[in-house]
């Protein structure tokens, strides 16, 4: 058995590791709901026992945050809209990198192959300060002053490390393809331009699908760090409710419960990843 | 080794190599090899594995460029850095061991794209061709199956009618039948030798010394980078001269 | 060794350039910029450890005969993996963190459990979900074969898991294992949120004194570049060494 597309990368990538690939034990579909359920339970559990805590007179916890679940929505939406930017933005340049590596023009190569290893060993932390805080709060456009938005900034900021990975995955997908592909459109006289766009890459997207989606959840759970540079997505929003409640046994639900929207939008798309890499497999 | 002398026409060979040279690394796989092919001819390269049979095959569509020595291809000269390659590739058909057909395309996709993509052609121009070819290669009713629904015989087939859609005038066969089952082979080899019984110009490597002997012009033996002994069939079965191709074919036969 | 006069180039950079780098010449900010430097490493030494322990005491219990147990095993995975390890790291420090602290009788509140401790450990949670699966995907990849001709040569169970099953698992995990603790490295960063005062935080601290953002951001990403670099390199020589000969996986 070949090893899969991302296995045959010389240097580690962020994430895009599936050890379900080999037919790991991955849970029944049931499994992971239940879970889900638990959580939504732990969520529900910790509101009930906050609301045992709370001063009679007060308004009860379920219905705080329900409150404030609008505004929390409001957030995750921003959340959703930054991680599908980021992935498009990522995914394009990725792509333009990943054949950049494997140009044949060496300093093209070398170049590209640089970029792509420098923004994948950046911590998306760093990166995503090095964006909002260098990145200018307005832009010249052909005349036009473009204001540049903290969202915007930071979406720049996630899908740097986005556009590495995607260069590596299809490095990686590329370098998978048997050579006799290569070498049965060269007997038949494609172009090198040809050979790629016609017969290489249809053949990678198929691979490259379950983890590009994979390192789109990744992406999706990393949002919230926009967060920590000022951006009123879910995270700051939860925040926020919490100071201006300032009431301690709220803490665990309003965590609960914000991680409970990310687990119920994260859990699908990490399990229709599994079922896609089975059927990929089996073919 | 001198180049073959046994082609009597007067015309000029199709195919003219002459102390062919050529290394992987300090792996030398031909060490000066010369033969000619005339139009018409069907010549079959036979020998043990890792005797440079199949990178001479490359060689004659520059698949691999060579280190020293000339290949001539219906006057073009192969070791010329400023060949055009695709122009030499449209001349010259390649079938493949392991038939390397595009898996994300259709049997007559693939029997198609060259021509659309490469030659320009006219689409419906070609879909007919594509169908007569599929015909030929006796693959009526698998036009829109995926190679992955194919046997490994059908695939090739399929290759083999890939590879005619351009209109060759030389076709590469190289180990054709070694991945296939045995009941498979024969129909590809069938489908050959209709081939070279309509005049195409073949060069073959293989280990069925049958079909060889039945269908080739002249067998040329191949050992650690050079031919050792090559001649017409009958003679080159009945009475091999050089040891080492007797106790090849005593081995293989 | 005496670098006063490294320093002092440096000092001179800055009158020359206008590049500041305190972090150099100025020896208060030389000394924090240090310690958060090495308060980076040790963080990230420590989550790296914590977290294969967690993957191998996690892919053993996910092996167990009770349903509960490889249950539980399976939740902790899938929790970990499709929330935000942000989110996770502040559900731990503050709502947890919360219920585990007491007041003194002076009215001060104090934690049982330090910054440092909560990213460590929810960040080894974080990574070591992600290893249990790898441990596990590398167990299953042995074949069963294997372990059948070694119990026919005579093996116990126990051995032919030590000395057969184990190091194949191992060596088929290695690729995917450092992935992931590569990628821990990276995540460790997030512990700015908590104010563990690691490389990052104590960048910010300087250049909101010093006002030099673009020289701070640059030495950041270079020496995070750099460590993550290092980090890479190790593992791929201990990869490369553990590497069985025609052993494809």
């Amino acid at each position: 058995m070949r090893a899969g597309p991302y296995g045959t990368t010389d240097l580690p990538v962020l994430l895009p590791f599936r050890p379900g690939a080999r037919g790991a034990a991955e849970p029944a579909p049931g499994l992971g709901a239940a879970w889900g359920v638990a959580l939504a339970l732990v969520f529900a559990l910790s509101a009930g026992i906050a609301e045992a805590q709370s001063d009679a007179g007060r308004p009860s916890t379920v219905a705080t945050i329900l409150k404030w679940t609008p505004l929390l929505a409001q957030g995750f939406a921003l959340n959703i809209l930054i991680s599908f930017l980021a992935m498009a933005i990522g995914t394009a340049a990725g792509t333009v990198l990943g054949l950049c590596q494997i140009s044949l023009l060496p300093p093209v190569r070398t170049g590209s192959w640089f970029m792509t290893q420098f923004f994948r060993n950046s911590p998306w932390l760093v990166l995503l300060f090095y964006c909002m805080l260098l990145l200018p709060f307005e832009v010249n456009v052909g005349g036009h002053i473009v204001p540049l938005p903290d969202w915007f900034k930071a979406t720049v900021g996630l899908a740097l490390p986005v556009m590495a990975n995607v260069s590596e995955l299809v490095r990686g997908a590329i370098r998978s393809i048997p050579f006799g592909q290569w070498e049965a459109a060269d007997a038949l006289a494609f172009s090198r331009r040809q050979i790629l766009w016609m017969i290489i890459l249809p053949q990678c997207v198929k691979r490259m699908t379950p983890p590009w989606m994979n390192l789109y959840a990744i992406l999706t759970v990393a949002t919230p760090l926009c967060s920590i540079v000022g951006v009123n997505e879910a995270m700051t929003l939860t925040g926020d409710a919490l100071a201006a409640e300032a009431r301690n046994e709220l803490l665990v639900p309003m965590y609960a419960y914000l991680l409970l929207w990310f687990f119920l939008y994260c859990y699908p798309i990490s399990r229709a990843t599994v079922a896609l890499e089975k059927r990929f497999a089996v073919k | 080794m001198s180049p073959a002398g046994h082609v009597t026409r007067t015309e000029a060979p199709l195919i003219h190599i002459a102390d062919v040279h050529k290394s992987f690394g300090k792996v030398e796989v031909l060490k000066g090899v010369s033969l000619d092919v005339a139009k018409g001819e069907v010549i079959c390269v036979i020998g043990p594995s890792g005797s440079g049979k199949s990178t001479l095959l490359r060689c004659i569509n520059a698949l691999v460029p060579i280190d020293r020595g000339s290949i001539v291809v219906d006057g073009q000269e192969v070791n010329d850095p400023r060949l055009d390659k695709l122009q030499l590739r449209r001349k010259v058909g390649m079938v493949f061991q392991q038939y390397n057909l595009f898996p994300h395309r259709t049997a007559i996709e693939n029997v198609m794209m060259a021509p659309i993509h490469v030659l320009k052609q006219d689409r419906r121009e070609v879909e007919s061709r594509a169908r007569r070819l599929i015909a030929k290669v006796r693959l009526e009713g698998k036009e829109d199956a995926y190679p992955g629904e194919l046997s490994g015989g059908q695939q090739q087939r399929v290759a083999i009618a890939r590879s005619l859609a351009m209109n060759p005038e030389i076709m590469l066969f190289d180990e054709v039948t070694a991945a296939l089952d045995p009941e498979t082979v024969k129909e590809v080899l069938v489908t050959i030798r209709e081939l070279a019984e309509e005049g195409m110009t073949c060069a073959i490597v293989t280990h069925e010394m049958g079909f060889a002997r039945e269908v080739a012009d002249h067998v040329y033996f191949t050992d650690r980078g050079v031919i050792v002994e090559h001649g017409p069939p009958r003679e080159f079965f009945a009475q091999a001269k050089d040891p080492r191709t007797r106790q090849f074919l005593s081995q293989i036969l | 060794m005496d670098l006063t006069p490294l320093w002092e180039w440096f000092r001179w950079l800055y009158g020359a350039t206008g590049v500041k780098l305190t972090i150099f010449y100025d020896a208060f900010d030389r000394q924090r910029f240090f310690d958060g430097f090495l308060t980076s490493v040790r963080l990230q030494a420590a989550c790296l450890v914590s977290s294969v322990v967690v993957g191998v005491v996690g892919a053993w219990l996910q092996g167990s005969r009770l349903k509960p147990v490889r249950l539980a095993v399976q939740g902790y995975i899938q929790f970990f993996r499709n929330t935000p390890p942000l989110v996770q790291l502040y559900f731990f420090y503050f709502a947890l963190g919360y219920y585990l602290s007491y007041m003194t009788d002076e009215g001060l509140r104090v934690a049982l459990v330090s910054n440092f401790a909560w990213a460590v450990i929810c960040l080894s949670l974080y990574a070591g979900a992600f290893n249990v699966e790898i441990f596990r995907a590398g167990i299953e990849a042995v074949p069963k074969e294997t372990i059948e001709a070694a119990e026919a040569l005579g093996y116990s169970r126990l051995r032919a898991y030590v000395y057969i099953l184990l190091p194949l698992a191992f060596r088929i995990s290695l690729p995917a294992l450092n992935n992931n603790l590569v990628n821990l490295v990276k995540t460790t960063t997030i512990s700015y949120a908590i104010a563990v005062p690691e490389m990052l935080y104590v960048a910010n601290q300087i250049w909101s004194d010093e006002v030099n953002v673009p020289e701070m951001m640059n030495v950041l990403l270079v020496i995070y570049v750099s460590l993550v670099g290092v980090v890479v390199w190790i593992m791929h020589k201990w990869e490369r060494a553990l590497r069985v000969p025609g052993y494809v996986s």
